[in-house]
């Protein structure tokens, strides 16, 4: 049901761990929808120079983290807000249907992380970010 | 990578064994006829069908007129229950009682008849997957059409009251159904006396193809048609029979009962040392009684992973399992049955089911010893649920 590129990104996972200190540290999803994604950025000079993950969650949960912080990783922060899911899923060669929540989860996880570093810098976020919203309002996945 | 496959998902389905083959090839090559037919080639089919009928009634101790088969186990859960219920009717019987953690195809078929106007109650279970038979005693009367309990849960393998249950609704003088499609094979069963009215079983659990199953009806009891058309199965389930499948199913059941004693006894050693093993995880619960239980299954949830993935990850590593996660149910909530006993959804989450069958060996318990505790960790180190586990202890 899964691509190769999911399943190389499921078995090995790229950037798995914490940033100390890092400049933003995002995370969504709960965990009786059975997952959480946690993103950390280290951002310099308005380019992400470092991006790391921790998740718990299915396999394409697992394999969308990975491939989220590839993708903003060595980005400046511009790009990085123009990440979507869509962009993810189609680095991965694709998602089964019912795994394209994951994919939206990993934008909203990049995106959570790009709002504490504006936070954290004394930046209002709502001009980059729009309002802040429960991640699970938009998404009527698991019905919680 | 392993490429030796440890199949450990028997609760799913089984492989057909020898003996079960080599009794269905001639029915398959030779012996093609319609058993309908009057010729000497349907007439030898005939004869294969009715030989594995005689083999059927033996293992399960009742008449083989007793003994209707049918496609498979859900198809005789639908028959048996739906049946039932319209049989209930016509005598003003509008009521049904059924457990909260059945296999979809009693809810669903319970649901679907909730929607024709029956009311439906659905039994809760404690905390051990054991049916509370106070809600029974409360629930059972003579309203109901007929009460459908599972003589063995397929998720954590916990073993019904079913005895019990039935002598009660013999004398409410209420039909008793248990879908057995865990226990047939795996559990002594013996019809007659027992009180049970009607039982769904299903080959492909014991080592018979997929594909076939069938349903005992008492005795006495008249259901209605659920597949209307031919006289196959004395007219009461038509469809030309599926004779390979069928004679693979008594030779499968036959060997399976003259083997049940050493089989149990075998895999309940191999289920204890996996159990105690998997216990030994930090942070992993045993799911449903340890006593009351099939031989062969083994259900267990990690905090702070999810079980697709886990599953994903055994895999790669040449174990085949199944878990109760959302991801792997295909549904929005983690399994129903593993809520039932009282599991958060996070919990159920991270649930694990190894059953086991007669061919598994020690040397195969051993590895799954040696990989799980692995990948737990692995994943459970990725986890940020987990590391909250682990910061709310300190």
């Amino acid at each position: 049901m899964y691509s190769e590129k999911v399943m190389e990104h499921f078995a090995n996972p790229h950037n798995v761990g914490e940033i100390e200190n890092a400049d933003g540290v995002g995370e969504v999803g709960n965990a009786k929808c059975g997952d959480i994604m946690r993103m950390y950025l280290k951002i310099d000079n308005g380019m992400i120079t470092d991006a790391k993950f921790k998740t718990f969650g299915c396999g394409a949960a697992i394999a969308t983290s990975s491939m989220a912080t590839d993708l903003v990783k060595g980005k400046s922060i511009d790009d990085a807000l123009k990440l979507t899911n869509k962009a993810v899923i189609e680095a991965l060669d694709g998602l089964p249907p019912v795994k394209i929540h994951c994919s939206v989860l990993a934008e909203q996880a990049i995106k959570a992380a790009l709002r504490d570093y504006y936070v954290k810098n004394g930046i209002d976020p709502t001009p980059f970010l729009g309002e802040e919203t429960n991640s699970c309002d938009h998404c009527d996945h698991c019905g919680h | 990578m392993a490429k030796q496959v440890i199949y450990l998902d028997n609760a799913a389905t089984t492989a057909v064994s020898k003996t079960a083959l080599e009794a269905m090839l001639p029915y398959l090559a030779e012996q093609y006829g319609n058993p309908s037919s009057v010729y000497s080639v349907g007439r030898e089919a005939k004869a294969g069908l009715e030989k594995a009928r005689e083999q059927m009634a033996k293992a399960l101790g009742c008449n083989p007129r007793e003994i209707y088969f049918c496609g498979c186990g859900s198809e005789a859960d639908n028959w048996a229950i739906k049946g039932a219920a319209y049989a209930g009717r016509k005598k003003g019987k509008t009521k049904i009682v059924t457990s909260c953690f059945e296999h979809h195809a009693v809810l669903h078929t319970c649901k679907a008849l909730e929607k024709e106007g029956f009311e439906v109650v659905y039994l809760p279970v404690d905390a051990e997957g054991i049916v509370c038979m106070d809600a029974f005693y409360e629930a059972v009367d003579e309203t109901c059409a007929v009460v459908s309990v599972m003589y063995a849960n397929n998720e954590i393998g916990t073993i019904q009251p079913i005895g019990e249950m039935a002598a009660y609704c013999k004398e409410k003088k209420v039909l008793f159904h248990t879908d057995a499609v865990q226990a047939v094979g795996h559990l002594p069963i013996h019809l007659q006396g027992s009180g049970i009215d009607l039982l769904s079983l299903s080959g492909h659990k014991f080592h018979a193809p997929k594909g076939v199953g069938a349903l005992y009806i008492r005795g006495g009891v008249l259901l209605p048609n659920l597949i209307e058309g031919g006289a196959q199965e004395r007219s009461r389930r038509a469809g030309t029979e599926n004779v390979a499948g069928i004679v693979g199913m008594g030779a499968a059941l036959t060997e399976a009962v003259a083997s049940m004693e050493e089989n149990s006894s075998k895999m309940k050693k191999l289920q204890d040392k996996l159990i105690d093993g998997l216990l030994q995880i930090e942070h992993t619960r045993l799911n449903g009684s340890r006593t009351k239980r099939l031989p062969g299954n083994a259900n267990v949830s990690f905090e702070g992973i999810e079980g697709e993935s886990l599953l994903l990850m055994l895999d790669m590593n040449g174990i085949c399992a199944s878990s109760g996660s959302a991801c792997t149910s295909g549904s929005l909530d983690p399994s129903h049955v593993l809520l039932s006993i009282g599991l958060t959804h996070e919990v159920a989450h991270g649930s694990l089911r190894l059953s086991l069958s007669e061919n598994t060996t020690e040397e195969e318990i051993d590895r799954v010893l040696e990989v799980v505790p692995q990948v737990v960790e692995r994943l459970r180190s990725m986890s940020p649920l987990w590391e909250k586990i682990k910061n709310s202890e300190n």
